[in-house]
């Protein structure tokens, strides 16, 4: 046994309101630049819907994640390795940029700039790629609530999976139709097959906590990746040639704060915490011949942190005492493997993904409602759980590779929390029955109650710092020691300004924070290789690096000539002194 | 003197910037050191070009290896004759040829065609795909020169191939490739001009062609501590064993 931690995320789609906070602030952190427009570490999509990019989750399109050989082997699903190598010049299956959609913005000088006419002006949207007018066409959320679904809604993979298996069961009327959000990250999983597809090794995954990462120094731009992740959640920017994903908020995830995506949920529906798991069994676990089977073999990876032995094969791994204990108090770990309401997405790729679904109740109590029925008692749920096959069914494609048994087990536990809750907010004695149908027991389901509703911050976040010990391993303060020592630390490398490593941006603040608040004086941060620090500016004078320097220093008025003039008598008798002093008035002292 | 300079001190001012070049640009651009595919805007295209153009050129490479490396005499040891030999340089190395330059074209003329892979192109590419194309055209030049024009045509193995060999052991062999025709020598500068340029274009990717892929593990875990600095490239090699049967190739 091969003890292993690695972050994990759970997300309880019950509570997701499609508001996209998470997709625009994740965005603003991480892809706001240019080359990556078009992408979305985090997207929310509309269920049913064709997702982002359009129709991924067709793999013998996309051919993405893995799939088992004639031996039973893993093997990618886009090739072996020579198949990939041929394939290198031209990427047989990327998806391009229309599958994503084409970026654009808007001129919206124009609303300023036109000339007073009989005309509104009109800000026309501008295509980010190309920079001439665009039609908009397709976004990531074009089918956002279900927009369009009447039409496009059969291009739902999903839905012509369980089309083609009974005729015509999802009808998209709109009495009938159910729908739910799915928000999507990266799923930084156990066996990632964007890695195995990289030809340059790349990408790699963090021991410490199992972040899967590219390394943009070692990435050529070959694109295998993109092919290789079956949840499409590589993305190619195109202005750098460089590979680009989700990093799970490292640098934030280091120092114990959530992701960003986490942070803002206007939901409060996500869920950090740690897994210990078995390294050594993942192949393994990923290899089971039947695809119903993958679920319950990813949950048997997940370690039990109580276990003793699981305790002590991990300090012999060198796994932190917190971390431990941040692995029994793992909000993640509760809700996936023991209260078992968490489900992995598409666990048929078999990447074994780490973001985990808590599937949503919501299309059957809608249902259950719109007719008029109770939708908090428990045997209307029941009932309905049995009989609304078709987003059951639906539901199962996504997180149980099709097995409907799981899935209603889940709804069912869902739905008895729901009942069982409602009697104990009545005043009722709590009705026992209800969570020993599903097999727990009140106090259990009172604790899973409390997690999924009214947990706090600190108990849905259990992000255990990354070692102090370790700091000089960090990614960003991993050159501190390079930096040290005020002098040498914005030195430019042989080949002049900016050539060399930069400095990262925490070290130069660090040393400039640390300078301001030691020095008695007015702070004057060091060479900023051309750029401005307004982080430590203190708001007197000009900051360096902002204005061009001037030559004349009687025209700034904060220069240290004009400082020189009034130094003497002090500021209040600066005006005077400039016109007297003999000194002080450069016109008196010329010739 | 001329004779001097482009044979015997030209090929090693090349091959100087070409690996100063390049040992400096991997040691200070690793993030700049990517095939910038412009595969995500255009697919279709780039989909039969590209593959046309890259096998192309390596079947050239390894045309221009038996050419100028291996001896005549070691060819006629094993019992080719000269015939044979040209007939199949010439055949192979033409169809070979001709798909490099049927595929580049096709890639310019995408490139100059479709919007967004014009705007991703820099000064830097075009420079480099005004002498990559031009080395090909006088390369193919040479070899369609030799069947259709002056009988059996020249034979290249007496004089560029000698002195190619002699300039590795630093003792250029200056006469035979004067004496060889202009054709040659064009094709020969310019190929000199396209290596000095390399390390400080794309090209640079052919210099990382992933083999290793075919060893390498599939997955890789590595330490947080492998990076020095952001930007910079960590110490190698890149994944650090760490003992899980994981890491074992299956
Ligand atoms: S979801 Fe993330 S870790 Fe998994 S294959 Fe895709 S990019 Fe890789
Ligand atoms: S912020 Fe939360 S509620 Fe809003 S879309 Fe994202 S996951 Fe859903």
């Amino acid at each position: 046994m091969k003890v292993m931690a690695q972050v994990g995320m759970v997300m309880n789609l019950d509570k997701c309101i499609g508001c996209h906070t998470c997709s625009v602030t994740c965005k603003q952190a991480w892809t706001n630049r240019a080359g990556t427009e078009y992408v979305w570490f985090n997207n929310v999509e509309t269920r049913p819907g064709q997702g982002y990019p359009r129709r991924y989750e067709d793999q013998e399109r996309w051919r993405g994640g893995w799939e088992l050989n004639r031996r039973g082997r893993l093997k990618l699903k886009a090739g072996g390795r020579v198949k990939k190598l041929l394939g290198i010049f031209a990427s047989p299956v990327q998806p391009e940029l229309n599958d994503y959609y084409e970026p654009w913005t808007y001129d919206y000088e124009t609303l300023t700039e036109a000339p007073l006419g009989d005309d509104f002006p009109v800000a026309r949207p501008k295509s980010l790629i190309t920079g001439e007018n665009t039609k908009i066409e397709w976004s990531a959320n074009w089918d956002d609530n279900l927009g369009g679904t009447s039409q496009l809604g059969h291009l739902d993979p999903i839905v012509e999976k369980i089309r083609k298996e009974s005729e015509d069961k999802i009808k998209f009327e709109f009495e009938q139709t159910f729908m739910f959000y799915l928000p999507r990250i990266c799923e930084h999983c156990l066996n990632p097959s964007c890695m195995a597809s990289c030809p340059s090794g790349a990408i790699y995954k963090r021991e410490e906590d199992g972040i899967v990462l590219v390394d943009q120094d070692r990435c050529r731009g070959w694109r295998q990746c993109v092919t290789g992740c079956p949840y499409k959640k590589m993305y190619f920017n195109h202005k750098t040639g460089k590979a680009e994903k989700c990093t799970f908020c490292y640098p934030r995830i280091e120092v114990g704060i959530p992701t960003v995506c986490s942070e803002t949920c206007v939901g409060r529906l996500r869920y950090l915490g740690i897994f210990l798991y078995d390294a050594d069994k993942v192949t393994e676990a990923a290899s089971v011949p039947d695809e119903k089977d993958l679920y319950q073999a990813q949950l048997d990876l997940m370690l039990d942190p109580n276990d003793p032995e699981v305790i002590a094969a991990a300090r012999a791994e060198g796994i932190p005492e917190d971390w431990l204990d941040a692995a029994r108090r793992s909000p993640v770990y509760h809700l996936a493997k023991v209260y078992k309401v968490a489900l992995p997405l598409h666990p048929e790729y078999r990447t074994m993904p780490m973001v985990w679904y808590v599937p949503p109740l919501s299309p059957v109590v809608d249902l259950l409602s719109d007719q008029g029925h109770d939708a908090e008692d428990a045997d209307n749920l029941f009932g309905a759980i049995e009989a609304l096959r078709v987003p059951v069914e639906y539901l199962a494609e996504l997180f149980t590779a099709g097995d409907m048994e799981i899935v209603t087990g889940v709804l069912r536990k869902l739905a008895a929390m729901r009942a069982y809750m409602r009697g104990i907010s009545l005043g009722n004695d709590p009705e026992e029955s209800i969570p020993v149908s599903v097999g727990m027991n009140g106090e259990r389901m009172y604790e899973m109650y409390r997690l999924m509703a009214i947990a706090k911050y600190n108990e849905r976040y259990v992000i255990p710092k990354a070692h102090v010990e370790q700091a000089h391993n960090l990614e960003e303060m991993g050159c501190s020691l390079d930096f040290e020592d005020g002098p040498g630390m914005y030195a430019s490398d042989a080949f002049g300004e900016a050539s060399g490593r930069p400095t990262p941006v925490a070290v130069e603040n660090f040393y400039a924070l640390k300078q301001r608040q030691t020095t008695g004086g007015h702070f004057e941060p060091g060479e900023l290789r051309g750029r401005v620090n307004l982080l430590n500016w203190d708001g007197r004078g000009v900051p360096r690096g902002m204005f061009p320097e001037q030559d004349n220093p009687q025209m700034s008025p904060d220069s240290p000539a004009h400082e020189g003039g009034a130094a003497g008598p002090g500021p209040d008798a600066g005006g005077p002194s400039d016109q007297a002093g003999p000194s002080g008035n450069p016109l008196e002292s010329r010739p | 003197m001329t004779d001097i300079v482009l044979w015997g001190v030209l090929p090693y001012v090349m091959v100087a910037i070409l690996v100063g070049g390049s040992v400096w640009r991997y040691k200070y651009d690793q993030f700049g050191w990517t095939t910038r595919s412009s595969q995500l805007y255009e697919s279709k295209l780039l989909r039969i070009a590209s593959p046309v153009f890259h096998f192309g050129i390596l079947a050239v490479i390894a045309g221009h290896f038996f050419g100028l490396v291996i001896p005549k005499s070691w060819t006629e040891a094993v019992g080719m004759s000269q015939d044979f030999y040209h007939f199949n340089a010439l055949f192979v190395g033409g169809i070979a040829g001709i798909c490099t330059l049927g595929g580049i074209i096709l890639l310019i003329v995408r490139r100059r065609t479709t919007g967004p892979v014009f705007m991703a192109t820099t000064k830097n590419d075009k420079t480099m795909y005004v002498v990559l194309v031009a080395a090909i055209v006088f390369g193919l030049w040479t070899t369609l020169a030799s069947v259709f024009l002056g009988g059996h045509g020249h034979n290249y193995r007496e004089t560029v191939s000698p002195w190619f060999r002699s300039l590795f052991i630093f003792q250029p062999d200056i006469g035979s490739m004067a004496a060889a025709p202009f054709s040659f020598h064009l094709h020969t500068l310019v190929g000199m001009l396209l290596f000095a340029l390399w390390p400080f274009t794309r090209l640079v990717h052919a210099f990382t062609a992933p083999f290793h892929y075919l060893f390498r593990p599939y997955i890789v875990y590595r330490s947080r501590d492998v990076r020095t600095a952001p930007g910079a490239r960590g110490r190698q090699p890149g994944w650090q064993p760490v003992g899980t049967r994981d890491r074992d190739r299956r």
